[in-house]
């Protein structure tokens, strides 16, 4: 087998000190990062790449010491999600509808241990696809022109519905209200700004991570201001700090469901992390919930983490075998590679094999070390618990102005930020959740571009929607997702009267 | 505002007259990369900034800011409000720099409101189609679209109106199509992205800069038509140019750099000297052959001249297409 020979010179590389020692670094680096909210593994990455010139390393180094970093921030994203409420990067946005709940019923220690092993899972068998199937997965991955990438959004939006339960039309307002700040812009098709007042920094539109960490961090605060002030303060319990083997086996379906969707987002150029941990979540919900989930469902847990995981595996297939980035931080870590005289495509593996298969072999290593270091690190995080509250929140306000501004250096991002903040408290207030803002806020540009994209190709044809098979197949789902609950709703309660 | 800045250069050249005793140091240089990380911008500071640590031509490795937004737009913005008189600040930029400020993107800021310095290198246009296509060359390709325009997309990396597009529409020009506007261009998120919307068959053609297709050329899926070089390139000789298949068009994507407007003479002659050796090191000469970049060197009061010329010219074309009125 060509493959596994490649493998093994893949770990005769990865196995190196130097190379070794930097994947553990990059590793523990990365789930500091990913747990900060604000910055996710893109800046985390960016951070390093100067680390890895100074150092002079040789290019598989620098890329193995990156792509634990990447890893490790994918993990540590989880973190705050369950014990703050706030998500530490774009794909733990997921993390907190279960994992949050579980921490308030004492289970915080459980939780984590349990989003640890959903990430190795995910990122494992994402690295065993990145192995086996990469040059399969590209074919598919090409099929996908803005008339597929469109479908598939809107096969993401038309399963938001389950996404928070019990009242479907605040779900509706909420990714409506997404879906609107998402056009805030220049116009992808005719560069003319929308919404923008004449601010250059909004030509961009809104940036994702300053409406995260706004709508939950922000708000969380004020939500917390006012608790305060009323006396209506609860305290977390923590009881354990670990994960029975029972809960992982009941999860272990949820596990490899999600990492098998979040991998498939994950190779798709244009979909990414994000629909990768949605995809996973609703999915999940549509298959096992029997009224358990947003209470704090394990499964609800388990499958966004591996889904985000598998994804961040899934970017690189893209990366490796076509050049083309399949997210920010893939984006920067291509970036890399070309200052390093690399030229990534499909002659790496043939040119280069050291770096191509010393990196996938540093992948599943670095897995193995996030493993190890996460679930003793579960005794410290669950701390942040018992942290007093007038310590934790000024830390937590203090991180998210220090992330935001770290970014772009910009002010105006914070003002940005605080802005969202105070708008998030008012859906708050009003009970209209704010998962489905974020989605729409993350997915809603995509989608629209993807629109756009397919009716220039189209001259303005609709029938460009269904003149592929993938369309058609798409098509189909998206008319099963709609119809199926209802069906099953109707068997249940057939069953239910005999 | 005009007013305040022309004082502000008063005042800094003569502040640099009265301490102009010893030639300008440079230290703890920053390098603003008006993009995010990953592009060509982020590509221009790292890898110069990597170079002039290495020559140790700065005392310090080089700080790489990343400053994204408004396509350049908001880091421009920021040099002239906010770092007006740094002598120790590079700002990346390119032709898509100029093409903005050309097209009035940048609200109402103008090219003049900053110090160009240098180019240090090309990325000349190529244009692409996959390898199973029936257009051989760049004049089957005219040809076709000339029958009927609406059977050709392109596909590329920048916006509408941006340097992708733009660079169809030089060639356009140049195959005599009178009504440019009528040539198909969809902008995708990065020329990455449109080579795999290529590969695919969702669009017919590309264009591109010659370092973003280069793994897809090497490895054979696709076929280069032209490249828009006075000459073939000597890092890719297969490629024919457009010229000699009988299109005048010339696209050449420069990268460099522009300092705050406040600066004075000293600083701004010391950068250009600082520069132009490291244009001349083999180090760069090494980068540049890796990205398929090729030699282009500005410097000085020749640069400015180009930078005016380059943003009168998108101008013109911009108008002759309609995109600019």
């Amino acid at each position: 087998m060509e493959t596994l020979a490649g493998l093994a010179h893949g770990f005769d590389v990865a196995l190196t000190p130097l190379n070794f020692g930097l994947a553990m670094f990059g590793a523990f680096a990365g789930t500091l990062v990913g747990a900060l909210p604000g910055l996710g593994p893109a800046n985390g990455v960016a951070i390093l790449v100067p680390l890895a010139f100074t150092l002079g390393l040789p290019p598989e180094s620098a890329l193995i010491l990156l792509a634990a970093v990447y890893y490790g921030a994918m993990y540590g994203g989880r973190i705050s999600s369950i014990m703050l409420n706030i998500p530490g990067d774009e794909p733990a946005v997921m993390t907190l509808l279960e994992g949050n709940p579980m921490a308030r019923q004492g289970k915080a220690g459980a939780a984590l241990a349990l989003s640890a092993v959903s990430s190795f899972v995910g990122a494992t068998l994402a690295t065993i696809g990145l192995t086996f199937l990469a040059p399969l997965l590209v074919e598919l991955a090409i099929l996908f022109g803005p008339a597929e990438y469109f479908i598939l959004f809107l096969l993401a939006f038309s399963m938001i519905g389950t996404l928070t339960g019990k009242n479907v039309s605040k779900t509706f307002i909420a990714s409506a209200l997404g879906l609107m700040l998402a056009t805030i812009g220049l116009d992808p098709a005719t560069n003319v700004p929308r919404y923008t007042f004449g601010q250059m920094k909004l030509f961009d539109g809104l940036d994702p991570i300053i409406a995260i960490v706004g709508l939950f961090a922000i708000s969380e605060v004020l939500v917390f201001l006012e608790t305060v002030v009323l006396g209506e303060q609860v305290k977390f319990k923590v009881e354990r700090t670990y994960a029975t083997f029972k809960e992982l086996w009941f999860c272990a379906g949820a596990m490899l469901r999600g990492s098998v969707l979040g991998f498939i987002c994950g190779v798709l150029p244009g979909a990414g992390a994000s629909l990768g941990s949605f995809a996973a979540y609703t999915m999940e919900k549509r298959y096992s919930d029997r009224g358990t989930f947003g209470k704090g469902d394990p499964r609800g847990l388990a499958a966004p983490e591996a889904g985000n995981n598998a994804a961040a595996g899934g970017a690189l297939v893209p990366m490796l075998a076509l050049g083309v980035p399949g997210s920010g931080t893939t984006a920067v870590l291509l970036a890399l590679l070309i200052s390093l005289n690399i030229t990534p495509g499909p002659l790496l593996f043939v040119e280069r094999p050291e770096v191509a298969w010393g990196l996938i072999a540093s992948l599943y290593m670095a897995n193995v070390v996030l493993l190890i270091l996460n679930l003793p690190l579960v005794n410290i995080f669950v701390r942040l618990l018992m942290v007093p509250t007038y310590v934790l929140m000024p830390t937590v306000t203090l991180i998210c102005f220090l992330g935001i501004y770290a970014i772009s250096h910009s002010v105006f991002d914070i003002y940005m930020m605080i802005g969202v903040g105070v708008f998030g408290y008012l859906l708050r207030k009003v009970n209209i959740p704010l998962v489905p803002v974020i989605l729409g806020v993350l997915l809603g540009h995509h989608m629209e571009v993807n629109l756009r994209r397919a009716l220039s190709l189209s001259d303005g044809e609709w029938e460009i929607m269904f003149r592929s098979p993938l369309a058609i197949t798409l098509w189909a789902f998206i008319i099963m997702s709609l119809t199926v609950p209802f069906i099953i709703r109707a068997i249940r309660e057939r069953r239910g009267e005999q | 505002m005009k007013k305040s800045i022309t004082s502000l250069a008063a005042f800094a050249t003569a502040f640099a007259i009265a301490g102009s005793a010893s030639a300008f140091d440079p230290s703890n240089v920053e390098c603003i990369a008006p993009a995010n990380p990953g592009g060509g911008w982020d590509f221009t500071c790292r890898s110069v900034g990597k170079i002039l640590y290495d020559l140790k031509l700065v005392p310090e490795p080089v700080k790489v800011t990343n400053m994204p937004g408004g396509g350049g737009g908001v880091a421009f913005g920021y040099t002239i409000a906010k770092r007006g008189k740094d002598a120790n600040l590079l700002v990346a930029a390119s032709t898509a720099t100029t093409s903005r400020l050309a097209t009035n993107q940048y609200a109402g800021l103008q090219a003049n409101q900053v110090r160009w310095v240098a180019s240090l290198g090309a990325d000349f246009g190529v244009i692409a189609v996959n390898k199973d296509s029936p257009y051989k060359n760049l004049k089957d390709l005219m040809a076709a679209i000339k029958a009927n325009p609406s059977k050709v997309a392109f596909g590329g990396g920048s916006s509408v109106g941006g340097w992708d597009h733009l660079k169809i529409l030089i060639v356009a020009k140049a195959a005599g199509i009178a009504d440019a506007k009528s040539v198909k261009y969809v902008s995708f998120n990065s020329g990455g992205a449109a080579l795999t919307q290529l590969l695919g068959n969702h669009v017919q053609a590309v264009t591109g800069d010659i370092s973003e297709i280069k793994g897809q050329l090497a490895a054979g899926k696709i076929r280069a038509l032209a490249v828009l070089s006075p000459e073939r390139l000597p890092t890719d000789p297969s490629i024919p140019t457009a010229k000699e298949q009988g299109f005048d068009a010339i696209g050449a994507n420069w990268r460099g750099f522009y300092l705050p407007k406040g600066v004075s003479d000293d600083v701004h002659a010391s950068w250009g000297a600082i520069l132009e050796k490291l244009y001349k090191s083999d180090d760069w000469k090494k980068a540049m052959e890796a990205n398929g970049l090729a030699p282009f060197y500005n410097g000085g009061p020749m640069f400015d001249d180009f930078v005016s010329q380059n943003i009168a010219d998108v101008k013109q074309l911009s108008m002759d297409v309609g995109l600019l009125k």
